[in-house]
């Protein structure tokens, strides 16, 4: 814990001055009960991250980080306990399940671009149901944030069209146009092959640097986390509940060259203790993919 | 189509093994004919069909038969009918049994016992009901598409991935624009194998209930290609029986290919997998 405690001033620096997007999860219990038989998927969990911030979620395959961003999101409730946006009360007693709203925008694991949509008028969905623009104004910021996205030229693509590290692209575009406070990551870049994986880590810190956001990020790639995020809180395996943070005091902006210097492989070593003893219970317990 | 790509179909190794397949089949079956007044010997099965020179030659003389094109339209009135009255109230019923609980508990256990039913077994009550015999069959190959498009449209809508709704519903998407704008587009490709599926079974089903039913009031004329078969048949016509068969291959032919363009035309996003 020593290199996390003495990293608290360089953390300062890493954040920029967000004032928007904070979400304070506190003491939250997620029960499944499907048929009687009691799993807890979340137990007691408590995470403070403020605005603008890169969290990175951190934990074996099926603990229940995907339970807790659907929490966030709203798709789905909470057993006990409060999740804040902005002290705002997102869920809590009396309003277990949060609305889903465009302030929280997830990014899925297997990709959700709709399909029968070209890749331009994926990206202006939101804002178009929104209806707060006018449809030129919304096209025109459309076309603008898909070019500075590296994503001219694919605009009439269908989705099926262009590779899956464009399709990521287009999806976290689509994303950004509604201006969310949280961009919601839930593994968006599992099924990558390692190359495209790199590149979208660019890709996704380029777009970050633009439009400061909060970032709430599940991952079980350790050196995915390490080298996107403020903040790695490592989660035990089932029920999920914070093991232990690290502070990544290596400074924004980053690129590739980060992989290969020390600090980052003593923060991976520090990481990795961790991680591999709760993997190895989750698999003891026998727990599937979830 | 442009020309070079026309060319390209017609001279390719795909087109060539069509063309002498079809060749062969109809030298086997012309010889197989034959044989009989050539050697004496009867070939079994083959050597009861009339040849497909004779086939060909008794398709010429109907041409320019008025009554013969007169069987065509009928049949395929009565194909279009049904199919389009099964698309009409199939579509919208297979989508309400998907998006409303309340309803699906309602209606699936009925439309689950009346599915099995197969469309022929309609005919007698179908005549009870309706008060000409050109309702009656209009309704059992309305039947025939009736429960296909229905249970695609439903396994469709209900297999629509999770995450395009949580997307939707979280960009702020009301329940009317998830319903117009996800589930209808996510459920076409199903509409579509459906139709498809759907068409076929109306095919069978017209000529069924053609033969069976006389062929609607108005005699040979306005009997449709499966009274046309029956006919030849009861008036000891073989070749024309024949005629009869392959006039519903090539009509249903024609039905499924305009049903692939319209459903290619609807869906153009999966051309690209």
């Amino acid at each position: 814990m020593s290199a996390a405690m003495n990293t608290d001033t360089n953390l300062q620096t890493n954040v920029t001055n967000v004032t928007k997007g904070a979400i304070r999860i506190e003491d939250v219990v997620k029960v499944y009960d499907p048929d009687g038989a009691a799993v807890m998927a979340v137990d007691h969990c408590s995470i403070d991250i403020p605005g603008g911030e890169i969290c990175m979620i951190v934990g074996p395959s099926g603990c229940g980080k995907t339970t807790l961003l659907n929490a966030i999101a709203g798709f789905h409730g909470i057993t006990s306990g409060e999740i804040y946006l902005d002290n705002e009360l997102l869920c809590g007693p009396g309003k277990m399940q949060a609305e889903p709203g465009s302030d929280r925008i997830v990014v899925f694991q297997n990709g959700a671009l709709f399909p029968w949509k070209s890749n331009l008028e994926n990206v202006v969905f939101g804002p178009m149901m929104e209806g707060k623009l006018s449809k030129t104004v919304i096209y025109d910021k459309a076309i603008k944030m898909m070019a500075d996205a590296g994503l001219g030229g694919t605009e009439h693509s269908f989705p099926g069209e262009v590779s899956s590290g464009l399709r990521r692209r287009v999806e976290i575009v689509r994303a950004l146009m509604l201006e969310p406070k949280v961009l919601l990551f839930d593994e968006p870049y599992r099924a990558l092959d390692s190359l495209t994986k790199s590149v979208m880590h660019e890709a996704l810190l380029d777009i970050y640097y633009k439009n400061k956001v909060t970032i709430f990020f599940i991952t079980h790639d350790l050196e995915e986390a390490i080298f996107l995020g403020h903040r790695l809180i490592i989660m035990s395996s089932r029920p999920c509940k914070p093991k232990k943070i690290v502070e990544v005091d290596i400074p924004h902006p980053r690129d590739y060259s980060v992989l290969t210097s020390p600090r980052f492989r003593e923060l991976m070593e520090e990481a990795k203790g961790v991680v591999n003893e709760e993997a190895k219970k989750a698999f003891e317990a026998g727990e599937k993919e979830g | 189509m442009n020309i070079t790509k026309l060319k390209d179909k017609v001279f390719s190794r795909a087109f060539f093994r069509g063309v002498i397949a079809i060749s062969i089949f109809l030298i086997i079956w012309e010889v197989g004919a034959r044989f009989e007044s050539w050697y004496g010997y009867r070939v079994p099965w083959i050597g009861l069909i009339p040849a497909p020179s004779a086939v060909f030659e008794s398709w010429g003389g109907l041409i320019g038969d008025p009554s013969y094109w007169m069987s065509w339209q009928m049949s395929f009135m009565r194909v279009l009918g049904g199919f389009f009255a099964a698309m009409i109230l199939g579509i919208p019923f297979g989508l309400f049994m998907a998006v409303n609980r309340t309803f699906h508990d309602t209606a699936f256990p009925t439309f689950e016992i009346l599915r099995p039913i197969p469309p022929l077994a309609w005919v007698p009550a179908s005549i009870i009901f309706w008060p000409t015999a050109e309702l009656s069959i209009a309704f059992v190959t309305f039947l025939g598409a009736f429960y296909t498009i229905v249970i695609n449209v439903l396994g469709g809508a209900k297999s629509i991935n999770k995450q395009y709704l949580q997307a939707a519903q979280s960009m702020g998407a009301s329940q009317w624009d998830i319903f117009r704008r996800v589930v209808l587009p996510a459920t076409l490709p199903s509409i579509v194998v459906g139709s498809a599926v759907g068409m076929g079974i109306t095919w069978e089903v017209v000529v069924a209930a053609e033969m069976i039913s006389g062929g609607g009031g108005s005699g040979g004329a306005g009997g449709g290609l499966g009274f046309f078969i029956w006919n030849s048949y009861v008036g000891g016509s073989y070749e024309q029986i024949v005629v009869g068969m392959i006039s519903i291959g090539i009509a249903g032919y024609f039905s499924s290919e305009m049903l692939r363009n319209l459903g290619g035309f609807l869906t153009p996003w999966l051309k690209t997998r």
